[in-house]
């Protein structure tokens, strides 16, 4: 198996490394270098959680075989590189949707379970880690439920070594169409009262994050239920061919296009039939959609607090509102307690998940939000964070020591280290 | 489209496997044939889920003439009288230094990228010509186009490969089977993975798409991505004189 040097980046675009890169396509090829470094997916991770400078990681995008499916269990075994929206394309028709999906189907099934991601069913359904039954990494291990070393794989940013293959419970009933409501909140504590409230199976709130005063917090609350019935033509994907100008998401369009994006949806409510790919992957059909925020690339701040702390999420609205650094893309959720790691990310709450170009002042933003989540007893997520430093981490994640303890057990020679590992010293045991 | 069955040689290669995937969707029947039984199960399995009415993997070593008959048999079960198709991506390129270190490297190169190939198709044929319908994919090289310092063992293996393919489109054209020559020009595949230098590379989902395209139309001989004819062209326009001195 060949190792070649190469320059790549998270989806943010903001942190990249240089490194040596193997991409294996079969299991055999998969055995030979699985020791050497962590693997990395198809990086949609929006920091550095899945780079490796300077060191070896492995590609697992072309190990992307669906390996077995039981009909009567609903259990699908799959290689760890293929995207799980590949899997709700090719088993949605057949009467069954894997139970958890994130909000882009280009993420792979190992990078899901590393990252024990959640959708928008997380307050139904938990997180993904939670309907996998069966892990084997490549170094032959089998790990099921209940293994010590499970719960440390499970949102375990690929420390325990590469994921060669999981066997996830798939949830049954046919799915053709997703029937989505779309209600108005006219401000923060009508939007977070609809979210409490909704009974929804999948649910997802946009938020406009350039609304202030009255309407700080205003937004469009989704609520969605799967559906059999007539599927709507799919509408072709279309590429962004080159990096947006810098003015393109400046403060000004962004409000003039959340204003729109508001006023879209009539003041009382509206129902549609919409593809199923269109509601869980809303921004998949625009490939590369990371390059509208420029060549400078873009954060995202993602964090949960408990939900009690409603005031927190008001006070990093008003700081991100007055900021004028926020984009369209800007998400609040009801979370449950689901999590299924020792690092999972999930905990019960609201989440909110707001992009920010990468201007001058973004980074002491999002430092600043860290500070009010940490303060508010909550927890930023992995997969999007690459502004927080090592002591912002303490408290955060009460499992890290002992999830660090046990994963250095596994790799003494921290083979398997990420550049997000490194920058948060999560492997370390004194904290 | 009546149900077709395929064989493809060297199903484990990146560019067959995503060819497999696709007449999968189809709902193909699929003879998956290479020397990585492990791997070529796994893919069967695949591609069954992904929509394939049947996926067998066999054996096939292009080294082995007697692994040859038994894939044929299993594909001619499995089309009955309906369409019987083929496609060899089978081939090998060790190194040319390699080659100049041990110049018995070529005989290996040579049957993996011709002879062997060739055989197994010469002994298809009469399958094909008896059903009065089907297609042969022959994947070939650039390489083949012309002798270059850098992999002239692996280019006239292929060069062989082609002028065969020629023969044999020439011989089943009569019966209806048609037989399309594929000139890939950078895939990023397992093979190309750690070489240097490459560019407008295309992908083997691209590659395998406009293969199936284009071989069901009847055309002759495929570069793919399409601007590779261009640029072979002009590569065989240079005078002997002075290509014997460039390296491209």
């Amino acid at each position: 198996m060949s190792w070649k040097t190469g320059t790549y980046s998270g989806w943010g675009r903001i942190k990249s490394a240089t490194g040596e890169l193997a991409r294996p396509e079969r299991a055999s090829a998969l055995a030979h270098v699985a020791a050497e470094g962590p693997a990395i997916g198809n990086r949609r991770s929006y920091g550095d959680a899945c780079l490796v400078s300077d060191h070896r990681a492995i590609d697992m995008s072309r190990m992307d075989k669906i390996l077995s499916f039981d009909e009567a269990s609903a259990i699908l075994h799959v290689e760890a590189g293929v995207p799980i929206g590949e899997l709700a394309r090719i088993f949605a028709p057949r009467g069954f949707l894997p139970a958890v999906m994130p909000g882009t189907g280009f993420a792979t099934v190992g990078g899901c379970i590393a990252m024990d991601v959640h959708g928008k069913n997380h307050h139904g359904a938990g997180s993904f880690g939670q309907h996998v039954t069966e892990i084997t990494l490549a170094s032959g291990k089998v790990l099921t439920p209940g293994m010590e070393l499970f719960r440390a794989t499970v949102g375990g940013l690929g420390q325990t070594g590469p994921i060669q293959s999981a066997k996830l419970q798939m949830l049954r009933g046919k799915v053709d169409v997703m029937m989505v409501t779309e209600r108005r909140a006219d401000d923060l504590d009508s939007f977070l009262t609809l979210l409490d409230d909704s009974t929804a199976t999948y649910t997802v709130g946009w938020i406009d994050a350039t609304a202030t005063g009255a309407a700080l917090g205003r937004g469009i609350l989704e609520e969605g239920e799967t559906g059999a019935g007539l599927v709507p033509p799919a509408k072709r994907g279309r590429r962004v061919p080159l990096n947006a100008p810098g003015w393109a998401l400046s403060a000004p369009i962004v409000r003039a296009f959340n204003q729109l994006y508001f006023r879209r949806v009539p003041a009382k409510g509206r129902t549609l039939v919409k593809p199923i790919d269109d509601f869980f992957f809303p921004l998949d059909r625009i490939h590369d959609w990371n390059k509208l925020y420029g060549k400078k690339g873009f954060h995202q701040f993602q964090c949960v607090v408990p939900v009690g702390e409603r005031g927190c999420i008001r006070a990093m609205l008003n700081a991100i509102a007055t900021s004028g650094l926020a984009s369209p893309l800007a998400v609040l959720k009801r979370m449950g307690e689901g999590r299924a790691g020792c690092m999972s990310f999930p905990m019960e709450g609201y989440t909110l998940a707001v992009d920010f170009r990468n201007r001058p002042g973004t980074r002491g933003l999002i430092t600043e939000l860290i500070a009010e989540c940490r303060a508010a007893g909550g927890r930023i997520y992995f997969a999007k964070d690459s502004v927080a430093r090592a002591a912002d981490m303490s408290g955060m994640y009460p499992e890290q020591a002992d999830w660090a303890a046990l994963v250095n057990a596994t790799d003494p020679d921290h083979r398997y280290e990420t550049d997000l590992t490194k920058r948060l010293d999560l492997r370390s045991t004194s904290k | 489209m009546t149900q077709e069955t395929w064989i493809l040689l060297g199903a484990t290669s990146s560019m067959a496997r995503a060819m497999a995937r696709q007449l999968a969707g189809e709902g193909a029947n699929l003879v998956l044939a290479g020397r990585d039984m492990a791997d070529l199960e796994a893919l069967a399995a695949d591609c069954t889920l992904r929509g394939a009415a049947t996926s067998v993997a066999t054996k096939f070593d292009a080294r082995d003439a007697a692994t040859f008959a038994p894939v044929i048999e299993r594909a001619e079960e499995l089309a009955g009288d309906e369409a019987l198709c083929a496609a060899v991506f089978v081939g090998s390129m060790p190194p040319q230094d390699a080659i100049d270190a041990d110049p018995s490297l070529i005989d290996g190169t040579v049957t993996d990228s011709f002879t062997g190939p060739a055989r197994f198709l010469q002994m298809l044929a009469p399958a094909l010509e008896a059903r009065e319908k089907g297609l042969v994919i022959g994947v070939g090289s650039v390489a083949g186009d012309r002798g270059r310092i850098g992999n002239y063992v692996y280019g006239a293996a292929k060069s062989g490969f082609a002028t065969y393919l020629s023969g044999l489109r020439n011989r089943l054209g009569r019966k209806g089977v048609h037989v399309m020559t594929v000139k890939p020009g950078f895939v990023d595949t397992a093979m190309t993975w750690d070489v240097e230098g490459m560019f407008l590379v295309a992908s083997p989902d691209q590659v395998a798409a406009h293969m199936l395209k284009a071989g069901r139309k009847g055309r002759n001989v495929l570069y793919t991505p399409f601007f590779w004819r261009y640029i072979m062209s002009i590569i065989r326009a240079v005078p002997e004189p002075i290509f014997k001195k460039l390296s491209v």
